[in-house]
């Protein structure tokens, strides 16, 4: 199979380290190459995060470069404005419909962009998801990161039960089930 | 074949590590490398002892210690603490080693958490040891384990070169068992060990003489492979980069170099004569190029890509195959800059030191976070130490009156690396400026590592800590005061006293890190937006659990505020209240 580029992005804590964890897991599972590129130290203060996760029969490269995205996973929709020029012309974008002012914003020396998705929506194929009222339904909002993998699980290569059984390897034994229900919520809208 | 297992590149080392039987490892943590100490700690209970040393040239003393004792060691760091121990590297480089020692420095080309962007190749070039250089996971893991036998064979510590790209990325890595390395004995040998004038002498004719012949056996190293395809041109690259080239253009010929220092001058003339054009890929210096173009080889390299930042497939794409990219970034996406976490005990001291109106010299840590807005204090960072000698330097070229207005900060584990021996200084050439160590109880930056500050190992034993506040006493320092950090009133008192008073004085601002385990404040802050008066004054410090509302009142994120209260304490209307944490 071709190398397939999936990126991550989003804000320092909101859990993508997790969600990347479990993207690798899937690629091993399904016995692909794999490699993934993520950010540590200074960058995950609250700063701008991506990761990316790249499969296949052979993977060279460990980064997703501009125009390469398959994928782009958006935990916040600042975020997914930040990357879109990652995403191929086919590219699919989906993106949690959450905002976070970043310090600029907070302190009043920039605007937040308004129509993100909008603008976005000219040139490539998106699906938004307000994953956090999603999560809050299922009565604990952290799991709305495997809400918005759900949703994104459709444009990848696995069956449901490859992702329950990743989920199940990745996240605490006690969350399993939330995170499986996190997983079908997104998949299912 | 052993289970395959998805590793960081740093993990992977560290798996190398206790692959190769290595029995003595030491570190100061620094991103892109800390992840390496922090999996090593897995095989504590399987030979392997490991530990966190105040700096980069104690930790690479430590691992000299161990290989002269006989056994394999492994010191590790990241680009900027190689400097640290530059000191012992290039004299390890006349020793050499009894048991094998390998040193892995991360570089960190794109700056994601550095000061600079060095390149290690140069600097161990100059040092005169061997440096090898892995493209994935899987050979950050082989090479580890053929460093060892390469320091061995040719009798020198061998550098072991990443990138952040290679440190933070994963990939499949089959696992082998350890292997059983039989301690090597000890000989008393001055000749070899104590380097006197006269017999470092002697060591550098060897020395000139173990490069040649390694560069010599570089040339049939099966990590130094050409890989033969279309030949109208041939890369030499190493790497990271390397990958690139595969990605970009897979049908061109490529000369991989996993042994960057020293180079298989033979095999490079080979490969160029097969090939109608060679470029040389490699990000930062060129390391590699210059050597090559030294030799009469034709060849193109920063004729054609920058000495600066990451390297890309993309910039093979336009560069030589003069395809256009249509993804041009965004620009009108406002900034997300980093920021200190809501309840840092950072933004209340840096919030304190602005209302004093004090210039601040500060120093390489998450408080250096403190240069950015709103707070915007900190007005100059070097590296590890710099703060408190940069302002004694002030003190003398200006006259003693001008650190009346100045203060320095650094952090606890900071202070511990290199910022002790800045103030040792201070006190024995009389300065009266006034030194603010943030303690925040763990080394934060790099992600929460002990330090001897701590009272705890990196293999979890539970130690005696050392106390700041004797330790500056015992220097001889009088005028030494710990202040809650969340205290903005005596916080206030303390530094307008101190930097007016003229003696050298040391501020203690201590607090834990709000992201440590176990630190955990009682209450949560509620805004009351009845009592509010739009003032403002909560919001100067930039804490991002806070936001104004349309109508000027303000929201506080639960999930966010750790309830450190200092909104709370700078609302002078009680608009703010602690509630208990639910």
């Amino acid at each position: 199979m071709k190398t397939k580029n999936i990126m991550i992005v989003g804000v320092g804590g909101q859990g993508t380290l997790i969600a990347s964890r479990i993207l690798g897991g899937l690629a091993i599972h399904a016995g692909y190459d794999v490699k993934l590129s993520e950010v540590h130290g200074m960058a995950q203060r609250g700063g701008s995060v991506v990761t990316f996760v790249r499969y296949g029969d052979k993977v060279e490269e460990p980064i997703v470069e501009p125009g390469c995205a398959d994928v782009l996973i958006a935990f916040e929709r600042l975020e997914a404005k930040r990357y879109a020029h990652y995403l191929k012309e086919d590219g699919v974008l989906i993106v949690n419909d959450q905002r976070i002012d970043p310090m600029p914003v907070v302190i009043g020396a920039a605007e937040y962009p308004e129509n993100i998705i909008e603008e976005i929506a000219k040139n490539h194929t998106v699906y938004k998801i307000d994953a956090m009222t999603e999560a809050k339904k299922l009565g604990n909002s952290r799991c709305f990161n495997v809400v918005v993998l759900g949703m994104a699980a459709k444009h990848m290569d696995y069956t449901v039960e490859q992702w329950y059984e990743v989920i199940g390897q990745v996240v605490k034994p006690k969350l399993v089930e939330l995170n499986k229900k996190a997983f079908d919520l997104g998949y299912n809208s | 074949m052993g289970e395959k297992r998805l590793m960081l590149g740093n993990e992977a080392i560290a798996r190398g590590i206790y692959e190769a039987g290595v029995k003595v490892a030491s570190a100061y943590p620094g991103t892109p490398s800390t992840e390496i100490s922090e999996n090593l700690v897995q095989y504590k209970d399987k030979g392997v002892y490991c530990e966190w040393a105040p700096n980069e040239k104690v930790a690479t003393e430590v691992a000299f210690g161990a290989s002269v004792a006989g056994v394999r060691s492994f010191a590790c760091m990241k680009m900027v603490g190689f400097n640290v121990a530059a000191d012992p590297v290039y004299s390890m480089a006349y020793t050499g080693v009894n048991g094998g020692m390998v040193i892995t420095v991360a570089d960190d080309p794109g700056l994601y958490s550095s000061q600079n962007e060095q390149d290690t190749r140069a600097v161990a070039r100059a040092a005169q040891v061997p440096v090898l250089e892995p493209s994935d996971s899987q050979e950050a893991k082989d090479f580890t384990k053929l460093a060892y036998e390469i320091s061995e064979k040719y009798d020198k510590p061998v550098v072991l070169r990443t990138t952040t790209r290679l440190a933070h990325s994963q990939g499949t890595v089959e696992l082998c068992d350890r292997e059983d390395i039989p301690d090597k004995p000890y000989e008393k040998n001055p000749a070899k060990w104590v380097m006197l004038p006269a017999n470092a002498g002697r060591r550098h004719v060897i020395v000139e003489d173990q490069m040649e012949k390694l560069a010599e056996d570089a040339a049939g190293f099966e990590i130094n492979r050409a890989e033969y395809r279309d030949t109208k041109i041939g890369f030499i690259t190493s790497g990271i980069p390397y990958t690139y080239v595969r990605e970009a253009m897979p049908d061109a010929s490529v000369l991989k170099l996993g042994m960057v220092h020293p180079l298989p001058k033979k095999l490079i003339e080979e490969f160029a004569s097969k090939v109608d054009r060679v470029i040389i890929f490699e990000e930062l210096m060129p390391v590699i190029e210059e050597q090559v173009k030294s030799w009469g080889i034709k060849c193109e390299g920063k004729e054609l890509f920058t000495k600066i930042g990451e390297y890309s497939a993309n910039m093979l794409r336009t560069t030589l195959l003069n395809e256009t990219i249509n993804a041009s970034a965004d620009l009108s996406a406002p900034n997300r800059p980093p920021i200190l976490c809501p309840g840092c005990p950072h933004r209340s001291t840096f919030y304190t030191i602005k209302r004093l109106g004090l210039h601040t010299a500060g120093d390489i840590g998450c408080y250096t976070l403190g240069a950015v807005p709103p707070l915007s204090v900190i007005e100059s960072t070097l590296c590890m130490g710099s703060s408190i000698s940069s302002l004694h330097g002030m003190g003398k070229a200006k006259g003693e009156d001008y650190l009346r207005n100045w203060v320095c900060v650094i952090g606890d584990s900071t202070f511990m690396h290199t910022g002790i021996n800045s103030l040792i200084n201070m006190f024995y050439n009389q300065s009266t400026g006034t030194v603010m160590i943030l303690d925040n109880r763990i080394t934060a930056m790099t992600g929460h590592q002990d330090h001897p500050g701590t009272g705890k190992t990196l293999m979890g034993d539970e130690v005696p800590a050392v106390d700041y506040e004797k330790l500056v006493r015992g220097i001889g320092i009088e005028h030494v005061y710990t202040v809650n950090a969340f205290d903005v009133d005596a916080l206030s008192e303390t530094l307008k006293r101190e930097t007016k008073a003229e003696h050298l004085s040391v501020v203690i601002a201590k607090a834990p890190c709000a992201l440590l385990k176990g630190v955990q404040f009682p209450n949560k802050c509620e805004p009351l937006p009845e009592k509010c008066k739009k003032c403002g004054a909560c919001l100067k410090p930039g804490c991002p659990a806070l936001t104004k509302n349309a109508d000027g009142t303000i929201s506080i994120d639960d999930t966010m505020c750790n309830g450190c209260g200092l909104c709370r304490q700078l609302c002078k209307f009680d608009a703010i209240k602690e509630v208990p944490v639910k």
